[in-house]
């Protein structure tokens, strides 16, 4: 049987300036033998989104610093809704209190990964969770 | 419904799927591509390669907005390379382009070399037509960044671009001469660095030493500052020009007949390839002449002889 390469993008929505992070975790999904579509900063959750469904991603990785966690991740989820394309799975890192995180997953984020997680166990979430 | 037709109705998700099915090599993608085979052969299609880091998908991203504002659809394909160690990629091309991301006229598409050495992957040219099938006006190639004689785009593309940047300097003269042939353009990018007039020149220099017959195309040197959008109206005008001569010189023929002919002779190299190798590999054959190949029982040139032999136009079907 043919197998699927697993696609990932990786983006920062938002102001603030630092993708040092979103880097790191795109190298590590490279070296894990996944396609990484790297679409950088400032990202509004329209072009995520957008950006997702043409690369027929299996799943979004977003890191987010600025605070405006609460409202611009389950926008993306919302829109992803819209597009019927709820099935391409959202996992965010950064800074986030643990008060937002179970209104993050039930907003529809899979996973929230706090600072402090290794690459290693990000892959391996990944890994065991998502499936092209 | 199958993706074929939901694509001809304009659906994105489709149209993204049967890209991925095509690229992971399912067998299902080539039932969907011949539908659409029919509808294609419409767009426009513009080849941008050139040394990592010379503003490719910098001017990818303002040749596409020039081009939107003449109100044509844009389709883009951006190859970046697959890490042969990990199979992994970072396809970071889109950074680029964001602006054009949630813009419904325009569908960008990255996709991994995935071992091939083209400055394209082997599934470029399907994804391309999946993007001539929705209807795009333009498409545009970005190749990786890599050597000089990008023959695969040079195929594919009606118009190759050649993005070079200032500062070669005395190196121009190391550019294989082939990298002159592969271009019916060339940008000259980053214009706002010293030395970008020496480069023109130069190069303008090396184009018009080279040898042509009266009538051929002679490519110009153009200046761009990508980055902000200098000269791109000028560059977009120029692929106008080499689409009007390809179609009144009637050159357009020669190369769409040459194209075809490669793609055919190449899908029926690798469908030939894959019905013997899969099966004298499933029946033992293929190990067999390897490790006679060790010990010089076997040599491999009379071991293919007479597979050819055992095998041509009667391969039964190999079952999954
Ligand atoms: N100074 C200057 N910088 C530019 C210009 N065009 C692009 N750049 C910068 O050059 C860098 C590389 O640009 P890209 O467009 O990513 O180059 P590329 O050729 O696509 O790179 P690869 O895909 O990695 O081979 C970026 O930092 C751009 O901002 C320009 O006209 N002038
Ligand atoms: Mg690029």
């Amino acid at each position: 049987m043919t197998e699927r390469k697993l696609r990932v993008l990786v983006g920062k929505p938002g102001l603030d300036g630092h993708d040092r992070g979103a880097k790191v975790v795109a190298r590590a999904f490279r070296d894990a033998g996944l396609e990484v579509i790297y679409t950088g900063l400032h990202q509004t959750p329209e072009q995520i989104v957008a950006a997702a469904i043409q690369e027929d991603v299996d799943c979004i990785g977003l890191s987010i610093l600025s605070g405006a966690h609460n409202t611009l991740l389950p926008k993306v989820c919302e829109l992803l809704k819209e597009k019927s394309a709820e099935d391409i799975a959202v996992f965010c890192g950064g800074v986030i209190p643990e008060d937002d995180i179970p209104g993050l997953k039930s907003s529809g984020i899979k996973e929230v990964f706090t600072p402090g997680t290794s690459t290693e166990d990000i892959v391996a979430w990944v890994k065991e969770n998502i499936h092209g | 419904m199958g993706l074929a037709e939901r694509i001809l109705q304009g659906d994105i998700r489709a149209a993204a799927r049967l890209m991925r099915d095509v690229d992971d090599g399912f067998a299902s993608a080539s039932e969907e591509l011949k539908k659409l085979y029919p509808h294609t052969g419409k767009a426009y299609l513009v080849g941008i390669t050139g040394p990592p880091g010379a503003g490719k998908s910098t001017l990818v991203d303002q040749i596409t907005a020039a081009y939107r504002k003449l109100g044509k659809r844009v389709g883009i394909v951006a190859v970046d390379p697959t890490s042969p160690f990990t199979g992994g990629a970072i396809l970071g091309d889109r950074i680029r382009m964001n602006r054009h991301a949630d813009d419904e006229g325009v569908f960008i598409r990255s996709l991994a070399t995935r071992g091939c050495l083209g400055g394209i992957s082997r599934s470029t040219g399907d994804v391309v037509n999946v993007m001539d099938a929705m209807g795009m006006d333009v498409i545009i190639i970005e190749t990786v960044g890599v050597g000089q004689d990008e023959i695969d785009i040079v195929r594919m593309a009606h118009t190759t671009t050649v993005v070079m940047v200032p500062g070669l300097g005395d190196d121009i003269q190391a550019i294989k001469a082939g990298i002159l042939e592969i271009a019916d353009v060339f940008v000259v990018n980053k214009a706002d660095r010293d030395g970008a007039d020496r480069t023109v020149r130069e190069l303008s220099a090396m184009l018009e030493m080279g040898e042509r017959r009266n009538g051929d195309w002679l490519p110009k040197v153009m200046r761009t500052e990508a980055s902000r959008g200098v000269g791109i109206e000028e560059l977009v005008a120029e692929y106008e020009n080499h689409r009007n001569y390809l179609f009144s010189s009637g050159a357009i023929e020669r190369f769409t007949n040459e194209k075809n002919s490669a793609i055919l002779s190449e899908m029926l190299k690798e469908r030939l390839f894959r019905k013997v190798y899969d099966r004298i590999l499933a029946d033992g054959t293929y190990g067999e002449i390897v490790s006679g190949m060790a010990t010089r029982s076997v040599d491999p040139y009379s071991a293919v002889d007479s597979i050819i032999a055992g095998h041509l136009f009667s391969i039964p079907e190999v079952s999954e």
